[in-house]
């Protein structure tokens, strides 16, 4: 008799993700997926306001990251204002807005690998979850969970300094920005006392790079073979091909590397994208027009972005990039694992291009705002740290907004997570007569790989706790889980 | 100068309606110590506790959480607020006996805490609380700024409870 296990967050409000896995009489999988069950439409929600309270309105989908939704709101707004489509505005306004957006990727990226992997990692998937936890990091490796500590409270200070406020942060206007950083908060941020310092921040992004390559060469097999597969690769580049996380053209390549978006606009992202639908998940399914629902779908997010990308501008993170291309000949690399690798070079080019941003003059003086001849649409698109976050947006003539459309980098990985899960537990729970807490978490681990955030994936909020749920083939409940 | 250092946190997002009734709790509560000219009181705000607030905590004679509750409670308590391993499945909030619990392990300190939840009723995109919530975020203020015009109760009967800190 078939079986189907449901691992199933569930949320203070009511939206949340669920897990199926169906197992057959046999006791292998038939199929697993990530579904996401409930919706609340955000983009009708903003529909009728004033256009330039999106920045702040959109704060609102998310308390996890919204500086990313605050800045590719902005960024649709400067197109909708003139101020061009991304190198139109001031230095000062685009300067200020880069050093917002690296301190949330800094901040974000540590969070996730310090808080979420670590524990993963240094304690293994299957150990008790009352120790598998940055309070068991703390307990046994002391230094390592106050670094990730120290590393988010500085991310956290410099979007603070750069946004305004932690709440509703309105730094980022249509046009440019709203403030410059004080001597004061440059002095500190480049010489604050230890550990408050770039400095140490840089230090401290090369030692969480090396513990992870140490990790890598002691489990060589797990850390390749953990949910490995081939998929196309998305994400933003500069122009000369550079990573830009703030700004830049959409390029897709291959699982062998081949080109298959060519540097491309992303005003005229709906030349190139189109969302598919399942019924049985709310959340979308993106692919590459070009290639059709079945083969067109991509991974965003930092192994994406390694995967693009030429170089990177920024000399110990390029020396980090040199090293992770090797490792797969310059090709593409499909290890699902080797996303912590590819988000903790991200954390060194974050804390390069602070240090670099933080000594340019232009945050200090300038003018912040940028105007023009106003548009009647814009879109907006950011590397958020999950991945390609799009905004779109158009204003009728009493300037409210009367469209939206948000493609979140959780949705962008949709199939991808789907692959992820569905490989993992095929490989985990095959055969297997009863099904463990290590086994459920390595479903977990391979969702946690790409930081799936339900929050603004189901416009949604809320805390997740997990439950397991094992049901028979009648959808009798026959073992249940919640911790 | 005051003898304590007091830290109040309210969390929530406060663009999801009740959900901000931890971030008006401070803003309300800061009021009124600042006409009462109080001492010692920090202040701060958020969308969610995160791992950085064990920073936060670690120096601090007595700290308050405020937060939203879908909890079947009448409008509002204040509870200890014990160590805790919990953590949710890959969101990145925390909780407070997260927080605690980090603290104590990263700087062996874990000074009395409480947790005032404040009873919500709706949650949807718009700003601004609900009527009940209202009511109950009034009566949780009268409660606290009573039981803040002597700290060192709250300090001392912490020590009572029999609860974990490690």
């Amino acid at each position: 008799m078939e079986q189907k296990i449901t691992i199933e967050p569930v949320t203070r409000v009511e939206g949340h993700g669920k897990v199926t896995i169906h197992i057959d009489d046999e006791g292998n999988v038939s199929q697993s997926r990530l579904h996401i069950v409930e919706f609340r439409g955000f983009e009708r929600f903003v529909q009728g306001r004033p256009y330039w309270e999106a920045p702040v309105l959109v704060q609102r989908l998310c308390g996890i990251c919204p500086v990313s939704h605050h800045l590719a709101a902005a960024k649709a707004l400067d197109v909708i204002v003139g101020a061009g489509t991304g190198d139109g505005l001031t230095p000062t306004g685009e300067k200020m807005r880069r050093l917002m957006h690296y301190g949330q990727i800094f901040q974000s990226h540590a969070l996730h690998f310090f808080h979420l992997v670590s524990p993963d990692l240094l304690f293994g998937i299957d150990a008790d979850p009352a120790i598998r936890n940055i309070i068991g990091v703390a307990k046994k490796h002391p230094d390592l969970a106050v670094q990730g500590v120290m590393m988010r409270k500085y991310g956290q200070e410099i979007i603070k300094a750069t946004a305004g406020k932690k709440i509703h942060g309105t730094g980022a206007i249509p046009g440019g920005i709203n403030k410059h950083l004080t001597q004061e908060e440059k002095d500190n941020f480049l010489n604050g006392p230890d550990p408050l310092n770039i400095d140490k921040m840089i230090s401290w992004a090369q030692d969480a790079v090396n513990f992870l390559k140490g990790y890598h060469k002691e489990n060589k097999e797990f850390v390749d073979g953990f949910a490995a597969f081939p998929s196309s690769h998305l994400s933003l580049v500069r122009k000369d091909g550079a990573m830009d996380l703030y700004h830049g053209v959409l390029r897709a390549v291959d699982t062998d590397g081949k080109k298959i978006l060519h540097d491309v606009d992303y005003q005229d992202y709906t030349k190139y994208i189109q969302e598919g639908v399942k019924n049985w998940s709310y959340m979308k399914f993106p692919f590459l027009t070009e290639f059709g629902k079945k083969d067109g779908w991509y991974r965003v997010g930092p192994l994406a972005r390694m995967n693009t990308c030429d170089f990177i501008p920024s000399p110990l993170a390029q020396k980090e990039f040199e090293e992770f291309k090797a490792y797969t000949n310059g090709k593409p690399n499909n290890m699902s694992m080797h996303m912590h690798w590819a988000r903790l070079i991200e954390i060194l080019h974050s804390a390069e291009m602070m240090k670099e941003l933080l000594n340019d003059p232009d945050l200090m003086k300038g003018d912040l705002v940028t105007k023009g001849t106003k548009q009647s649409e814009g879109v907006g698109v950011i590397e958020a740290p999950r991945g390609t976050l799009f905004h779109h947006y158009a204003i009728n003539e009493n300037d409210q907004l009367t469209m939206a459309n948000l493609i979140v980098s959780t949705t962008n990985n949709n199939e991808p997570m789907n692959m992820a899960v569905n490989l993992v537990a095929k490989q985990y729970m095959n055969g297997q007569k009863k099904i463990t807490e290590g086994m459920m978490n390595a479903v977990e681990v391979a969702i946690r790989a790409y930081d799936l955030c339900l929050s603004c994936a189901t416009h949604a909020m809320g805390q997740m706790p997990l439950e397991v749920v094992l049901v028979d083939g009648r959808n009798q409940i026959i073992d249940r889980i919640r911790r | 100068m005051s003898k304590y250092k007091i830290l109040i946190y309210g969390y929530g997002n406060p663009g999801r309606q009740d959900d901000g009734l931890g971030n008006v709790f401070v803003d309300l509560l800061e009021e009124w110590v600042n006409k009462e000219k109080l001492e010692g009181f920090e202040f701060d705000s958020n969308y969610q506790l995160n791992i950085e607030d064990a920073v936060a905590v670690e120096d601090k004679d007595l700290v308050i959480f405020a937060d939203a509750s879908t909890e079947d409670i009448e409008d509002f308590i204040l509870t200890p607020v014990d160590a805790s391993t919990k953590v949710a499945f890959t969101t990145h909030a925390a909780s407070p006996g997260y927080i605690m619990g980090l603290s104590k392990k990263l700087y062996n300190k874990f000074p009395p805490t409480y947790l005032l939840h404040i009873k919500g009723y709706e949650w949807d995109f718009r700003e601004g609380l609900s009527k009940q919530a209202k009511q109950n975020l009034e009566g949780s203020l009268k409660m606290i700024k009573e039981k803040l015009k002597n700290p060192s109760d709250l300090i001392d009967s912490f020590k009572e409870f029999d609860i974990s800190i490690e």
